[in-house]
């Protein structure tokens, strides 16, 4: 049971969390004005890196926050945690402090 | 008997009795099954899984190969070690041929977890770990100390010294600095099984098996600890490794140190004729303990000069060591009686094998998180290679062998002295020459030399390959005997060296695990937990049956005595539709919006425009995912400006307010919107039916509920002996219906007052399944029945609620997807059989009717499929909603749905088929 | 005949003599329901002049750092999130204690939202009421990590909770009322290993 460190509760069980997919994946400022392929690649595609990862997460069994995070997908070793910044949400999404 | 006395840790003063393979054997507290059947000369009745051949009790613990035993009493259980079963009053096993049974009978006994912080985790009670465990609890660290013995001291046998005294009078002195110790917790019976990320390792505390009243009362019979440390030492010590040879599982062929613990520990002497073939010094003191309790024994060592200190031990006793010299076999059926010794074979007469081909250390718990292990050549084994952060792994378990040099690795300079013993090295002898077919590697599977040779032979040139081909390593022992051995015979088959193969990964549970004590707690009644409105007791009495919905048990039907489900039904949805009749509809999601851009969020959410809803106003609105695809459905009232309330389906109540909040906090979170789950602090039930008006009046006297007053969709504020209490106008019947929402502490009063205010109507308590056959009737969907993921509004007819004025809401963008124009799209209609008496099973196919009303021939073309079925009281006959293919192009057309091998045919019709105008609904 | 009358009632009041009873035949714990209270979930930027005005409409401070709670006049204060706290009264009426916080909140942009019955509470004495909860709980309970003061939101068993400490052997349970049956039959199950030998 690994151990992800909610920026604001502090280290919790992972059970306690949510995944949230990849961050940065931005919700389109006018869905309207993409073509189909478009749309499709933003509803249905991410990112699978080998390696570190901007990812969401949310502390759904806390304090339902949600927060940003860096992690390994080789070793799923959290390399940073930290809370999404207000204005930039999933647009830009990589933390920066690690507690 | 083969008891000996004056050896051994047992009671023997007290006695038990156990029945093995119906013969009863008397043994002493402290003993373990294996050890009283050994004092007997006996052995369980048990034989290998694949080839019959008998098998014995071949080591003293958990590395034992053979001596598996079925349990029958105090409770059965399957394929248990005779040497982990410790000995009580009454128990009753017998040998297994390779597999064991289930329990037939419920296990009443308790199982439970614990979670444990600590600032060190020590696993292994051995001098290493008990040294280890001292030091720290001398610092003041939070301690834990676990050991899977019943005692603790390891491999001590009691003839070392330690600090000029014995060895266990210090383990004694120890335990207790540690007993009273506040910040060390000290479990003995408890075998750390899987080491996670995180400094987390789960351990299996016996906490009963020792005891005779199987635990039932009080105690839970095994715990799972669930430790975190913030750091991990490893002390679990080494596992001696065997030499294979031919014929080698006979029973009576044993680990060296094995017989010498049965000697120490238990004072049974586990043969009178002894040959010791090693290729190691340690075997050494077993062959000079065993002779010195009265057994004859030799020692044949496979290097090629027996090692000088212990050569001189052997002469002084009189025991013949021979170096340079193999065992390539044995004789014997039921039990050794000969070794077959040096090329020629020679035959030397025995009752007991001992083998020894040095030791491997036990690195389980550091490989499960992934440390790496190196071969080392000086020891024939693989040990832990680099550190890693916040474990430690030392004594034998890290290769360190010298009792001198574990006390000094455990314990750095403080730690007690011992006597340094000089120690010839281990010569790497995984096997002598024979037969390959009849040497065992892997004993509990049968497997042997010649498996892996057919392994490589068919080109696999990995040990895991090798592993999985041969099933080597996959039985309750994990490879612990086997494990080594495999790879270095698989790198002598390939020619290659043993180091460049590697070893198979090591993976929890380092021994088998009852699911029982994986399960612990979260069984019966607390497998899940079950959620239950307020007035559940009001239902329970009411004679309701309940269904699960989520984790809700909601009640669905109130059946009269003598009454079915079909009857309850029917007679509850005609009370709704001739009088009036009340749902607990408490479960519904609720969701309290707040903030000066509410409406903007819900516009935003909702496929329908929320923001032109006026203050009084109730709408019905549906969500989708950014697929398109419906997510969920519900009400939404306007208390004010700047406050909505949302309701949700039961089952999606969490998942739309992390729906909303993940849009919210991650995407628009300028937005100045608080969401607020009130699901629990609001008790709704809905009162429907023609006369529900009247109850509702009759309550809420001082409300005019008149259909001026309080219109169709609009909700009202009262008040009840001062309790505020919110009415809405809201039907899911097509019925004229109010849903009456109070604060949950005051739910079970109003319940009350509701019913008793429709008596003289007849007020009927209707449950999920009247409320499904209601709502069907009218073509309501339900979320998650009537669509799967795969459903648009528009597939469900529901054009009419997905906005055109709206730029654009989640969901919006999909629509126009050519996909989502698809006139073959399956589509929500009804279904009358149109024998009028069939009621389609739900998730039935839906094909073309054929005129001969048989099934097409394969490939069968698939139309859709019926997604609710139901017995309508308002029709008088069965009907059915159901996703169709074009389906509401198909109106009117007959297709077959298969029942019992038979094309039944139904006739595709609108969803709506009670009051189509709408003209119940208001009264 | 039901009771019509308004009462506020434990959701679990009727077993609360089972909960006493097996109180008397525990060693180290004590299993209680408490009292319902007046309840609201505040939502307010905790930087600026908000918290210290809903503060005086609350009886007392907020609590500024995460997962802690302070006394009020007649309740607490439990810290929840970083914009997020729950208010409880003994004192007041659920719909006067939404109301008065709501409007000390609003001009700072938050909301008090009456939530007095969606969580319901049960209090864990007793020296062993530590090892109780260590039994379905995974944070750190260690009174060092966990002392008075200390609230969080997590799991018990299989149920979200809201674990204050009171004191070393004295805890608070908020659940959720639908939750709080599993949650005692939970905990009357676990608290078997501390009945006292008979």
């Amino acid at each position: 049971m690994q151990l992800i460190a909610c920026p604001w509760c502090g280290p919790r069980e992972e059970i306690e969390f949510s995944y949230g997919g990849q961050a940065a994946v931005a919700y389109p400022a006018d869905p309207a004005s993409l073509s189909d392929e478009q749309w499709a690649r933003f509803v249905f595609f991410r990112d699978n890196p080998k390696g570190p990862f901007a990812e969401r997460w949310v502390h759904s069994a806390g304090c339902r926050r949600w927060f940003g995070a860096v992690r390994d997908t080789r070793t799923y070793e959290f390399l940073s945690v930290g809370p999404l910044s207000a204005t930039t949400a999933r647009t830009s999404v990589l933390p920066e402090a690690t507690p | 008997m083969s008891r000996i006395e004056g050896y051994g840790r047992i009671d023997r003063s007290r006695h038990v009795t156990v029945t093995v393979d119906g013969a009863a054997y008397t043994g002493h507290p402290g003993d373990s099954l294996a050890s009283v059947l050994l004092a007997h000369d006996a052995r369980p009745a048990n034989t290998g899984v694949k080839l019959g051949r008998p098998r014995g009790i071949g080591a003293s613990w958990t590395e034992d190969p053979t001596g598996l035993v079925q349990v029958e009493e105090p409770f059965p259980e399957p394929m248990l070690l005779a040497t982990t079963v410790e000995a009580t009053d009454g128990l009753v096993a017998r040998g297994v041929n390779g597999q064991g049974r289930l329990s037939e009978v419920p296990d009443l006994a308790r199982y439970d977890r614990l979670h444990t912080h600590c600032d060190v985790l020590v696993i292994g009670a051995g001098p290493a770990g008990l040294v280890a465990a001292r030091t720290a609890a001398r610092r003041g660290d939070d301690v834990v100390l676990v050991d899977d013995r019943p005692t603790a001291g390891g491999t001590l046998t009691g003839t070392e010294t330690i600090d000029g005294r014995p060895s266990l009078d210090v383990v004694d002195e120890i335990v207790a600095e540690l007993t009273t110790s506040p910040n060390v917790t000290h479990l003995q019976r408890t075998t750390a099984f899987g080491h996670y990320d995180d400094g987390f390792v789960l351990a299996l505390e016996r906490r009963t098996s020792h005891t005779d009243d199987g635990g039932l009362a009080r105690r839970s019979r095994q715990r799972v600890h669930r430790i975190r440390a913030a750091r991990i030492v490893v002390a679990a010590g080494a596992i001696e490794r065997p030499i294979v040879l031919e014929d080698n599982d006979r029973p009576g062929i044993m680990l060296a140190a094995s017989a010498r613990d049965f000697l120490h520990r238990y004072g049974v002497l586990a043969g009178r004729e002894v040959v010791v073939f090693t290729s190691d010094d340690a075997a050494y003191a077993a062959a000079v303990d065993l002779h010195d309790a009265g057994a004859s024994v030799q020692v044949l060592d496979a290097r090629a000069t027996a090692p000088t200190l212990w050569s001189r031990r052997c002469a002084d006793r009189g025991i013949a060591v021979t170096a340079n010299t193999h065992v390539h076999g044995t004789r014997g059926e039921d039990r050794i009686t000969a070794a077959l010794v040096g090329p020629e074979r020679r035959e030397v007469a025995c009752d007991l094998l001992l083998t020894s081909g040095g030791w491997n250390p036990t690195a389980h718990l550091f490989s499960h998180v992934g440390g790496r292990l190196a071969y080392d050549p000086s020891l024939g084994a693989f040990r832990p290679a680099a550190p890693r952060p916040g474990v430690e792994v030392i004594g034998a378990a890290d290769g360190t062998f010298g009792l001198a040099d574990i006390l000094r690795q455990a314990g750095g300079v403080g730690a007690p002295p011992a006597n340094e013993e000089p120690r010839d090295p281990t010569a790497v002898l995984w096997r002598t020459d024979g037969d390959p077919t009849r040497q065992f590697v892997d004993i509990q599977r049968d497997a042997t030399v010649a498996d892996i040779a057919r392994a490589v032979g068919a080109g696999m040139t990995s040990v895991e390959h090798v592993k999985r081909y041969t099933t080597i390593g996959t039985a309750h022992d994990q490879g612990k005997t086997s494990g080594v051995i495999a790879s270095g015979i698989t790198a002598e088959l390939l020619g290659r060296p043993v180091e460049d193969l590697g070893t198979t990964t090591f993976r929890p549970p380092y021994t088998p695990v009852a699911f029982a004590a994986l399960a612990g707690r979260e069984r019966g009644d607390l497998f899940d937990p079950v959620r239950t409105t307020p007035i559940h007791d009001r239902h329970v009495a009411a004679g309701a049956e309940f269904e699960d919905v989520g984790q809700w048990k909601r009640a669905r039907h109130y059946p009269h005595p003598g009454e079915n489900m079909t009857d309850a039904v029917l007679r509850e949805c005609a009370a709704v539709r001739t009088s009036v009749g009340i749902m607990d509809a408490s479960t519904l999601g609720k969701i309290d919006v707040r903030g000066p851009d509410a409406a903007v969020l819900l516009d935003r959410l909702y496929t329908n425009m929320m923001s032109s809803l006026k203050v009084g106003r109730v709408r019905y609105g549906v969500m989708c995912g950014n697929d398109g695809m419906v997510f969920d459905d519900g009400t939404v009232l306007r208390l004010a400006d700047d406050r909505f309330l949302v309701t949700t389906t039961t089952g999606n109540a969490a998942a739309v307010l992390d729906w909303m909040e993940e849009w919210l906090q991650t995407e628009w979170p300028e937005l100045r919107v608080r969401l607020t789950s009130v699901t629990e602090q609001w008790s709704i039930f809905a009162v429907a039916g023609p006369r529900s008006r009247d109850v509702v009046g009759a309550v809420f006297a001082d409300l005019d509920v008149s259909n001026e007053a309080f219109g169709f969709m609009t909700w009202h504020d009262t008040a009840l002996d001062g309790v505020p209490v919110r009415l809405a106008r809201i039907s899911f019947s097509g019925e004229l219906a109010f849903e009456v929402s109070v604060s949950a502490w005051y739910a079970p009063a109003v319940w009350a007052r509701l019913l008793e205010a429709g008596r003289d109507h007849g007020i009927t308590p209707y449950g999920t399944e009247t409320m499904h056959v209601l709502r069907a009737e009218k073509g309501y969907p339900i979320i998650g029945q009537d669509t799967d993921g795969t459903v648009s509004p528009h597939d469900l007819g529901m054009a009419w609620a997905v906005s055109k004025k709206k730029p654009d809401f989640v969901g919006r963008r999909s629509f126009g997807r050519p996909q989502n124009q698809d006139p073959l799209r399956k589509q929500l209609v009804s279904l009358l059989p149109t024998d009028a008496a069939t009621k389609l099973p739900e998730g039935s196919q839906i094909v073309r009717f054929a005129d001969d009303g048989r099934l097409p021939a394969p490939p069968v073309p698939m139309l859709g499929h019926v997604t609710s079925s139901y017995h309508s009281a308002a029709l008088d006959r069965p009907f059915a909603l159901a996703l169709v293919k074009g389906g509401r192009e198909r109106i009117g057309e007959v297709v077959g749905v298969p029942v019992a091998g038979e094309l039944v045919p139904a006739l595709i019709g609108e969803t709506v088929l009670v009051d189509p105008e709408g003209a119940r609904r208001d009264g | 005949m039901a009771d019509t009358s308004m009462l506020v009632r434990h959701p679990l009041e009727t077993r609360r003599t089972l909960l006493a009873e097996l109180s008397a035949e525990l060693d180290g714990v004590a299993l209680e329901l408490e009292a319902p209270l007046a309840a609201v979930d505040l939502r307010l930027d905790p930087a600026g002049p908000g918290p210290a005005a809903v503060a005086e409409v609350a009886g007392g401070p907020l609590p500024p750092q995460p997962d802690t709670w302070t006394g009020l006049a007649a309740g607490q204060a439990l810290r929840l999130g970083p914009d997020e706290w729950l208010l409880t009264s003994a004192a007041a009426r659920p719909e006067d204690w939404e109301f008065g916080l709501d409007e000390a909140a609003a001009p700072f942009g938050g909301a008090a939202v009456d939530v007095s019955a969606q969580r319901t509470t049960v209090r864990v004495r007793g020296a062993s009421a530590r090892p109780l909860l260590a039994s379905g709980c995974a944070i750190d309970l260690r009174p060092a990590s966990f002392p008075r003061g200390r609230c969080a939101q997590t799991l018990l068993g299989q149920a979200g909770v809201l674990l204050v400490a009171l004191a070393d052997d004295d805890l608070q349970l908020f659940v959720r009322p639908s939750f709080a049956g599993y949650v005692v039959d939970w905990l009357v199950d676990a608290a078997q290993e501390f009945r006292r030998p008979s």
